[in-house]
């Protein structure tokens, strides 16, 4: 056995996320996805000799509330540098980013029951697209060109290609809630670059790093950075050396390429971008967007755990998205049964998204609805099982669940006099089962259950049922 | 304006044809004919109907790196050769809204880079009082324009004197207003911070009356002030007590007599008349071109980077490759004061070199800002020289271009702080060519003075 000591990944992200403004970063034009190509463009942000960058300030507005949620510090003053390199979808010759100034320092993100600390989120404009054509040609859409854009630098903490993806599904959540990005990494408004090295294990010397880019989804992430680990571990135990140089991830093969060695790489030659000016963030700034900051999906989670009594595994579920929790929330709101507001969640209405391929918006039935049928049954008017058939049925049809217990008559039989009339008919109708029964074989108990809800339809209440059956067969009543 | 007096539409033609017969000083590089004869028509109908815009009939030449929709803009350079804006720069919508007419844009230095007009890609201009000579730059043709009635006003821009050092070699007024009270939207950015449009004229008066229109807050220049535009045209008395300050590191080995004698002689005649001149410290101006050279260079090597083939302008047609074609449009459309440009300050800005240069140039301009706030606690205007020297012979070289450079010493203070400074010929050299002197104000004292030139002219 080998016994010089294992070696260790050590991760570090840099994640861009693409922001939801109406508007680009520094024009006005439409940040929207998927236009005509070249339909979104004016002298700026087409590098048009002359024209001059006017910041949107709702970018900011993200990033702060992006900071705030990461528990980040928001830079008191903040300003835009310029990051020089030539490709042909960057109009300017220059990237308008930020380097030494950055909107938010530090903060951190759960992965997990791990904080990851960030290093900082700062906001920089997005490049144009260039479409390689067949013909061998390469088009240029400059529609994305100068969309605003946050980027989130990890500190080098993540220590597998499973936590960087926990670490991005916790991002992906946070900026959903915040509503400032769609989280799409397959569409590109959420990009990542890994940077990748390993170590001996307990050596605290960092290893020499790669970045490896392209990677667009979350199992692309972890099986690329997987790859990567891979890589590096067997080239330092067959005595090798990483040599640092930035890799591109081909999901197709499976494996990465060289994109660059460390000596192609460029000198961005950052210096402050005098078109623009530094600006103050402001403590009254960040306080009034204190004020419309939603409750952040951590923040629900323990409580639906400390408060609701729910599973730390159902609230987790419940909080993966906004618009679950806000639904969950609706209907526990009205019924204040969260164990049962919570299974419908993690049941039936999961069930029918996944079902019908809907998002939480167009969910067919409302909260008050569902919370309706909790409360008609806790109060024994439907059974469990009516109010799963009802919750089926208005699901299609967008009745009122009230309406169509009333039209259907589903109401639960919970009078004892009809009831016990029922469960006489029954037993004299299956004499043998009943001599069965006395006999000592109690599992007929259950048969005589299934015949008593045929006749009532289901309706007849459970409960009663149970014991009135269990004094006239001469039981005790069944527990449970 | 004499509205009424003149007939505009021959007034416009007069122009027309004096450009014609001047055609050999090449200082426009496009001219309007057609255009700025109709607009001189509906201009003359707005005016006898009473219904008219400050600046109705006025005719302006503008430097071609400013943008006017749908017109040549080249920049004076080959790789903007076959370029037309799709939009006009904030000053043009201002002037042709109160209905100024544009006559046609004027040669400069490529990219404004330059003192003489001879790195123009499309040929030296020359100054109409003694044709061998430049007529300075980089606003050399608006200059030309302006001294050789070739237009009323012209609109420069001046990033280091470009607009007062061909106005003293021409013999006109040339002002650089006060840093952001211009709107720079439009100008092709040579270097940003310290970029600034401004007129040059005969009169201070058509000075005024071009800044009352192209002054003020501008939402698409983020480095526009907000605060609000004086009123340039109407003469204020000048206040009681007038302090002028003679800085006396403009007064150095370097300086020509000549201009010094000139100096001396406005000196006694505004002392004659009770205005107070005495003698201040600018400590920090013998680091001011150094400052000046790479702080400008830095800014340009990043601003010319969007001029690569590849959306507009000049692509070269013998690449292989996208490195190649950026290499070589660029090779082929720039110049080799651009060129060299580019290359210092891409070598200020580099990693390693950053803190020595950038960074320290910088503090420079923060001490040289400094500076003037010190002087002007005490002094409310300076006199100093415009130039170190009397005109230059085109085509004369300078044996290296250090020596073109401190040319730039007494201009380029101004932009580093963003002070005011306006040129005033002072009169003409032995040999018969213009001399100028230059009054400097604080920050956002514009106004005073336009106001103070307007009195000792
Ligand atoms: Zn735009």
């Amino acid at each position: 056995m080998d016994m010089s000591p294992a070696l260790v990944p050590v991760i570090g992200l840099e994640i861009h996320v693409q922001l939801k403004t109406a508007t680009k970063l520094f024009c006005g034009c439409s940040a929207k996805f998927g236009d005509e190509p070249n339909s979104n463009v004016c002298p700026v942000c087409l590098g048009h000799p002359g024209a001059l960058p006017v910041l949107n300030k709702k970018a900011i507005d993200f990033a702060i509330l992006l900071g705030i949620a990461c528990n980040s510090t928001i830079s008191g003053k903040s300003l835009f540098e310029r990051k020089n390199y030539f490709y042909p979808d960057l109009p300017k010759g220059y990237q308008i980013s930020q380097l030494e100034k950055p909107v938010c320092l530090g903060g951190y993100i759960f992965a997990g029951d791990k904080k990851i600390a960030l290093n900082r989120i700062h906001v920089e404009e997005d490049a144009g697209k260039s479409i390689h054509l067949h013909d061998g040609t390469t088009a240029i859409d400059l529609n994305r060109s100068g969309v605003p854009l946050l980027e989130i630098v990890t500190e080098p903490v993540i220590c597998s290609a499973a936590e960087a993806v926990e670490f991005l599904s916790s991002l992906r959540t946070i900026v959903r809630y915040l509503d400032i990005c769609d989280g799409n990494m397959e569409e590109g408004s959420l990009r990542c670059d890994a940077n990748v090295s390993v170590m001996p294990a307990g050596s605290g010397i960092l290893g020499v790093k790669t970045e490896i880019k392209n990677m667009n989804s979350f199992r692309n992430t972890e099986k690329a950075i997987n790859y990567e680990i891979e890589r590096q571990t067997e080239l330092i135990l067959d005595g090798g050396k990483v040599t640092q140089e930035t890799l591109l991830w081909d999901p197709d093969s499976g494996s990465a390429r060289i994109m660059r060695s460390k000596e192609e790489s460029n000198d961005y030659r950052y210096f402050p971008d005098p078109d623009l000016v530094e600006f103050s963030i402001s403590g009254e700034w960040t306080e009034q967007l204190k004020m419309i900051m939603p409750e952040m999906p951590r923040a629900r989670f323990d409580r639906y755990v400390k408060d609701h009594s729910l599973s730390p595994y159902d609230a987790g579920v419940i909080t993966q998205s906004r618009e679950l929790a806000d639904f969950y929330e609706a209907v526990a709101s009205i019924t204040s049964d969260f164990k049962s507001s919570a299974n419908w969640i993690m049941t039936d209405v999961l069930r029918l998204l996944n079902e019908r391929k809907i998002t939480v918006n167009q969910f067919p039935v409302p909260p008050e609805e569902i919370a309706s049928l909790i409360n008609m049954i806790n109060s024994g008017e439907i059974s469990n099982k009516i109010a799963k058939m009802v919750f089926d049925e208005i699901a299609d049809s967008g009745e009122k669940a009230a309406d169509l217990i009333e039209r259907k008559n589903l109401r639960q039989i919970s009078d004892s006099a009809g009831l016990e009339k029922m469960i006489d008919e029954v037993i004299a109708r299956h004499p043998a089962q009943a001599e069965e029964f006395r006999a000592g074989k109690e599992k007929v108990f259950g048969f005589f259950i299934g015949q008593i809800m045929k006749e009532s339809r289901g309706k007849a209440n459970p409960k009663l049922v149970n014991i009135i059956l269990s004094g006239k067969l001469g039981k005790s009543a069944v527990g449970n | 304006m004499k509205t009424g007096e003149i007939n505009l539409p021959e007034n416009v033609l007069a122009f027309l044809h004096s450009i014609g017969e001047n055609k050999s000083l090449n200082a426009y590089n496009s001219v309007f004919r057609e255009e700025a004869l109709s607009k001189a028509d509906s201009i003359a109908g707005k005016i006898s109907s009473g219904d008219h815009g400050k600046l109705a009939g006025m005719v302006i030449s503008v430097k071609d790196v400013i943008s006017i929709k749908d017109k040549p803009m080249t920049s004076s350079s080959a790789i903007l050769k076959n370029f037309s804006p799709v939009y006009s720069a904030t000053v043009i919508e201002r002037l042709l809204a109160e209905d100024a007419i544009i006559i046609g844009k004027t040669n400069s230095d490529e990219f404004a880079m330059g003192s003489t007009n001879e790195t123009s890609a499309f040929g030296f201009v020359r100054n109409p009082v003694n044709r061998e000579y430049v007529p300075g730059g980089s606003s050399g043709g608006s200059a030309a324009s302006v001294a050789a009635r070739l237009c009323d006003v012209s609109l420069g821009s001046d990033t280091g004197g470009s607009i007062r050092q061909p106005a003293s070699f021409c013999g006109v007024y040339g002002f650089k207003p006060t840093y952001s009270i211009v709107s720079r939207y439009g100008l092709t950015s040579y270097a940003s911070s310290f970029d600034t449009i401004g007129p040059i004229a005969n009169n201070i008066s058509d000075i005024a009356i071009v800044m009352d229109v192209i002054s003020g807050h501008d939402p698409k220049d983020s480095t526009s002030s907000q605060l609000p535009p004086a009123n340039f045209s109407v003469p204020e008395k000048l206040p009681e007590g007038l302090k002028i300050g003679l800085p006396l590191e403009y007064l150095g080995e370097g300086l020509d007599p000549q201009i010094k004698s000139f100096l001396d002689s406005f000196i006694n005649r505004i002392r004659s008349r009770g205005i107070k001149v005495e003698p201040v410290s600018l400590p920090h101006t013998s680091y001011a071109v150094a400052a000046y050279y790479i702080l400008t260079t830095a800014e340009a090597s990043s601003n010319l980077s969007r001029y690569d083939g590849v959306r507009y302008g000049h692509r070269s047609l013998n690449n292989s490759d996208l490195n190649e074609m950026y290499t070589l449009s660029r090779t082929e459309g720039f110049g080799d004061e651009v060129k060299l440009r580019i290359m210092l300050g891409t070598y200020v800005l580099s990693a390693g070199y950053y803190d020595a240069y950038y960074k320290k140039a910088q503090k420079v301009r923060r001490l040289i800002k400094n500076d003037f706030d010190a002087v002007f606690s005490s002094v409310d205007l300076i006199i100093a020289p415009t130039t170190p020297h009397i005109g230059k012979k085109i085509g004369d070289g300078f044996t290296d271009p250090l020596q073109m450079y401190l040319g730039d010493v007494y201009t380029t203070s101004a932009n580093l702080a963003g002070i005011p400074a306006l040129n005033i010929p002072a009169g003409y050299s032995d040999s018969g060519l213009p001399v100028g002197l230059q009054l400097m104000a604080n920050c956002f004292n514009d106004k005073l003075l336009l106001d103070f030139g307007r009195e000792v002219r």
